[in-house]
């Protein structure tokens, strides 16, 4: 039986066209949530957003965002969060592969399964991360470690609802 | 190939070729980064665009502090006004004799001939987060290289040593903390005079005294200061309180825990010291052998 798009057999919604601004415009909201001061350890729990906008849009819509802008983010984090340089711009590259890659069978599953297939690609990111810093000598920080990809991909359904409010047909065109 | 693909279905080069280069490039940058550490030019230009959005993104949690110092109650405020009053009266009894000591001090280190303390410039700073990094412990500060902050210069707080500036963009630093893995102060037991070197152990709240003699005298509850012998951080600073001895023959070091002294959150204010003390410029290895090689010809 073939599967229809979200899931629950209803027909996938029509959205309105995605402008460039509109992609920069949520990279950037993601970029300004991810620096968000939070007070002590509740920083370590921290989903990385801008990865889960990344991933939105090369999903849903693939041809708005490339490698490149993802990389520049990567750089942009890895400033911000005083990591090894280069760091957090090698584990994006390493989730749009899998994100492109994914993202046409993504779709064909419904909200539950696709939290697993983002579970999967947060956490070889994060994975990507923990091999670099191992390799550069630092010590495994504990299995608390990965909380920041499986919170992140929990939230996946309501960041799919928050990005898409604006992308949603007006009720009546008719009207307008 | 005889099949490619037509051009108007071409949209660039292939996704794998696309990852190796983002990937490979990454690995050129993390290796720059971590074996040579180059790249502080492009670091410092990522900083600066990305500066106005760590400073919005600062924004709600100082709004909220605002918002709840608006809403004190008054009888909370005279409270603590009534502490504040009593407590400045203690503090200005302790300066008066304090003054006296200082001055009784100098007199004495001067008929030492011993080099004076120089008081160091200092520069208030404000942290402004703590980066989403589990691997270190670090804190950015609202002062930068425009404020005249370099690396490797002490931060303290009102209470004890916070850490040491390790990466200085232009109007933001980044402090590393004591209880960061890779940093280490050189300590004296307060009690006993005791010299050490604390490290951190990679979580908050908690530092190392490492290589102390099974023997040594030490006990739980022991201040440890600063010695200052590094001549980054001033002399007589507290850095942490000694919790936990563990004395095991079986091994030539004893394990001691200690708490830091400084409690650093998400937010506070902190002092940048200069780094300059008139101490003298320290000899480097090479130049100390040549001198006692010297010195012992001079011998023979």
């Amino acid at each position: 039986m073939i599967r229809l798009p979200p899931g629950d057999g209803s027909p996938p919604e029509i959205l309105r066209p995605v402008s460039i601004g509109y992609v920069g415009l949520t990279l950037l909201a993601a970029l300004l949530v991810n620096l968000v001061a939070l007070p002590g350890s509740l920083q370590l729990l921290r989903p990385d957003f801008i990865a889960l906008t990344l991933i939105y849009w090369v999903v849903y819509h693939p041809r708005r965002v490339g490698f490149l802008p993802a990389w520049l983010l990567g750089l942009a984090m890895d400033v911000a969060d005083g990591s090894l340089f280069g760091q957090h711009a090698l584990a994006y590259a390493v989730m749009m592969y899998l994100a492109i890659l994914l993202h046409r069978r993504i779709v064909m599953f419904g909200m539950r399964h696709q939290v697993l297939h983002v579970l999967v690609i947060l956490g070889a990111a994060q994975l990507v991360v923990l091999l670099v810093r191992v390799m550069a000598g630092a010590g495994f920080p504990g299995p608390l470690y990965f909380a920041p990809s499986i919170l992140g991909a929990l939230l996946w359904p309501a960041l799919f609802s928050l990005i898409r409010i604006p992308l949603r047909p007006r009720a009546d065109p008719d009207a307008v | 190939m005889e099949y490619a693909t037509p051009p108007f279905f071409k949209r660039g080069p292939s996704l794998l070729t696309r990852f190796a280069f983002f990937s490979l490039l990454s690995i050129t940058l993390l290796v720059a980064d971590a074996r040579f550490g180059y790249l502080h030019v492009l670091q410092q230009a990522v900083g600066v665009v990305i500066y106005p959005v760590q400073r919005l993104a600062t924004l709600p949690g100082a709004l909220a502090g605002r918002v709840g110092e608006f809403f004190v109650t008054h009888a909370r405020l005279e409270r603590e006004n009534e502490q504040l009053k009593r407590r400045n009266l203690q503090d200005a009894a302790a300066l008066q004799s304090q003054q006296a000591v200082a001055a009784e001090n100098q007199h004495l280190r001067r008929m030492l001939e011993l080099r004076e303390r120089i008081p160091r410039d200092a520069i208030g700073a404000e942290i402004v987060y703590a980066p989403r990094d589990p691997f270190t412990r670090r804190v950015v500060v609202d002062r930068g290289s425009q404020h005249g902050v370099k690396a490797g210069q002490a931060v303290v707080d009102h209470i004890g040593v916070v850490g040491q500036v390790t990466r200085v963009f232009p109007w933001l630093s980044e402090v590393t903390l004591v209880t960061d893995k890779e940093q280490a102060v050189p300590i004296q037991v307060l009690r006993s005079g005791l010299r050490g070197v604390t490290f951190g152990i990679g979580y908050d709240g908690a530092l190392e005294l490492r290589f102390m003699p099974v023997n040594a005298d030490i006990q739980n509850g022991d201040v440890l200061v600063t010695s200052g012998i590094d001549g980054t951080y001033p002399s007589g600073l507290p850095v942490a309180v000694v919790t936990n001895i563990e004395r095991n023959a079986a091994y030539a070091f004893a394990r001691i825990t200690c708490t830091p002294a400084a409690a650093v959150g998400g937010f506070g204010q902190v002092l940048i010291l200069s780094g300059d003390d008139g101490f003298p410029a320290t000899p480097s290895a090479e130049e100390a052998v040549g001198k006692a090689r010297k010195a012992r010809k001079g011998d023979e």
